[in-house]
């Protein structure tokens, strides 16, 4: 089993060689800005659910619902959506041990579900979302939040919500980190991992 | 390469911790409106029961079927094996037809395993002759651990025909790797010969093992593989092993009673203990689909299996 939940993420490659991208003032401004564009976008944030992706797509969606809480007093649904059982990569892995799904008490039915991930990239985990969103009901609109949009896109998905585009050449690497999991926030550009 | 549970000794503590810990999180896909995930579409899981079983083989059918698998029942009776074909020749007749995976229930101890010599597939030992059931002794971990918050440290004690039953076998195995302390209890004649080299403490005394205990598993006695008498009679053996309305009395407040089914109402347990606040009879039938979704899940999802062993 590789995956560990809530663990630490090592940069891969020379860690010094990593390039911070976001520091953590720079990172809560980031979801500050995404938090408001939310509640402008979805007209003060009536009837919005923030699911998550684990791990780190729990967390930004948390925090997302603490600034909104803090803006405009509205506590939002929030809750995460493990898509490893949507995956279309499962068969060039060995399974995967499955992360936490806990959608909120009132469900997604007519909801406006906001996805919320940490690095938008080739869109497949996205993709595996949305599968997974239709199994649990029938939200009335789906939205993308997403903290770092590093392109490469292999699949036709736009995120609503990016809290800052980075630019990557295929061989760099984007690795978010967040207090909860790694002991601090940043957002690193590191080199291409060396092949292990 | 990793691709059978023919054993619940094949299970590591990573192992075992890793399927139930899948199946906490495929319990939720029980409780929704779409109960199906596309995880293990286009495999193929054959059922191929000798034995007669009905919640086994249910359960199989439906944890398969709820991860998008096609599944094939393949009852022995009005098949080619009525007319004398070998377990080998039928083995080889499924796989010529593109199986990923057999689940197999069979009479004869160790018919998994040469199962698992013959074919490419994954093979699930669904209960073999009085060898191993290591997916009941999961979910029965399963629902202990949902109940009493944890394994580690438990008190199990196990009652009745420890003789016949690979549902003791394996659960003995699984404990011991979870690190539960296991205490066997039966009539001397029904228990086998080498247990003590189990890792299990054994005693004859029900009402002195009882208040000690968190977890109280009853197993039935299977007068069909009996060809002897084992005790001198049902209401004898009922009174000095059966668990009864006086003894559940005796239970701490805490302790579960389970019992692997189908049960006989009034020799191993009293009615009024089966449907009684303690006994987790039904969450274990529940339990059952999501722990065997997760041992297809870890067999059959990826490019190779997560647990289990190599045959």
């Amino acid at each position: 089993m590789t995956a560990v939940p809530n663990g630490a993420r090592p940069v891969s490659g020379d860690p010094s060689a990593a390039k911070s991208v976001l520091d953590a003032p720079g990172l809560a401004r980031v979801v500050d800005r995404m938090a408001h564009e939310l509640l402008e976008k979805t007209g003060g944030g009536a009837d919005v659910v923030l699911l998550g992706i684990p791990t780190r797509g729990t967390t930004i969606a948390q925090r997302l619902a603490a600034r909104i809480a803090a803006f405009e007093g509205l506590t939002v649904p929030t809750g995460s959506l493990d898509v490893t059982l949507y995956r279309d990569d499962l068969q060039l892995k060995s399974p995967r041990a499955l992360e936490a799904t806990d959608v909120p008490g009132d469900g997604v039915d007519g909801k406006l579900v906001v996805l919320v991930d940490d690095v938008l990239f080739s869109g497949r985990t996205v993709r595996a979302a949305l599968d997974a969103l239709a199994d649990l009901g029938r939200p009335r609109a789906v939205q993308l939040a997403v903290l770092v949009d590093r392109g490469h896109r292999e699949l036709p998905i736009r995120a609503d919500y990016v809290g800052k585009n980075i630019p990557t050449s295929l061989r760099e690497t984007i690795h978010v980190q967040l207090t909860e999991h790694d002991g601090g926030d940043a957002v690193l550009l590191g080199p291409a991992k060396v092949a292990s | 390469m990793k691709r059978h549970l023919l054993s619940a000794a094949d299970l590591s503590l990573e192992d075992a911790t890793l399927v139930l810990d899948t199946a906490e999180e495929l319990a939720q896909v029980s409780e929704r409106t779409v109960k199906k995930l596309p995880t293990l579409r286009g495999r193929t899981v054959v059922n191929l029961f000798f034995e007669d079983s009905t919640r086994t083989k249910t359960s199989f059918e439906l944890a398969a079927k709820r991860l998008s698998a096609d599944v094939i029942n393949f009852a022995a009776k009005g098949s080619s094996v009525s007319k004398g074909e070998t377990l080998k020749d039928t083995a080889l007749t499924l796989e010529a037809m593109g199986t990923d995976a057999v689940v197999i229930r069979h009479s004869w101890s160790g018919a998994p395993v040469n199962l698992a010599r013959i074919i490419r597939g994954s093979v699930v030992n669904a209960g073999d002759g009085t060898h191993e059931h290591p997916t009941q002794a999961l979910l029965d971990a399963f629902t202990m651990r949902q109940k009493l918050g944890r394994i580690e440290g438990l008190k199990v004690t196990i009652v009745g025909d420890i003789l016949h039953s690979r549902v003791a076998r394996s659960n003995v195995l699984l404990l011991k790797t979870l690190g539960a302390d296991v205490t066997l209890v039966a009539p001397p004649t029904l228990l086998p010969t080498g247990v003590d080299a189990w890792p299990a403490e054994v005693s004859y005394d029900l009402d002195a093992v009882l208040p000690k205990s968190d977890v109280v598993m009853m197993l039935r006695v299977q007068r069909e593989r009996m060809g002897a008498a084992y005790f001198p009679s049902v209401r004898e053996y009922s009174r000095r092993y059966g668990l009864d309305v006086d003894r559940a009395a005796q239970l701490q407040d805490h302790t579960i009673v389970m019992h692997p089914g189908p049960m006989v109402r009034g020799m191993e347990i009293a009615s009024e203990v089966a449907d009684g606040p303690r006994s987790t009879i039904v969450d274990q039938v529940a339990n059952g689909v999501s722990v065997r979704m997760a041992v297809l899940y870890l067999l059959l999802g990826g490019s190779e299996s997560a647990i289990g062993s190599v045959e």
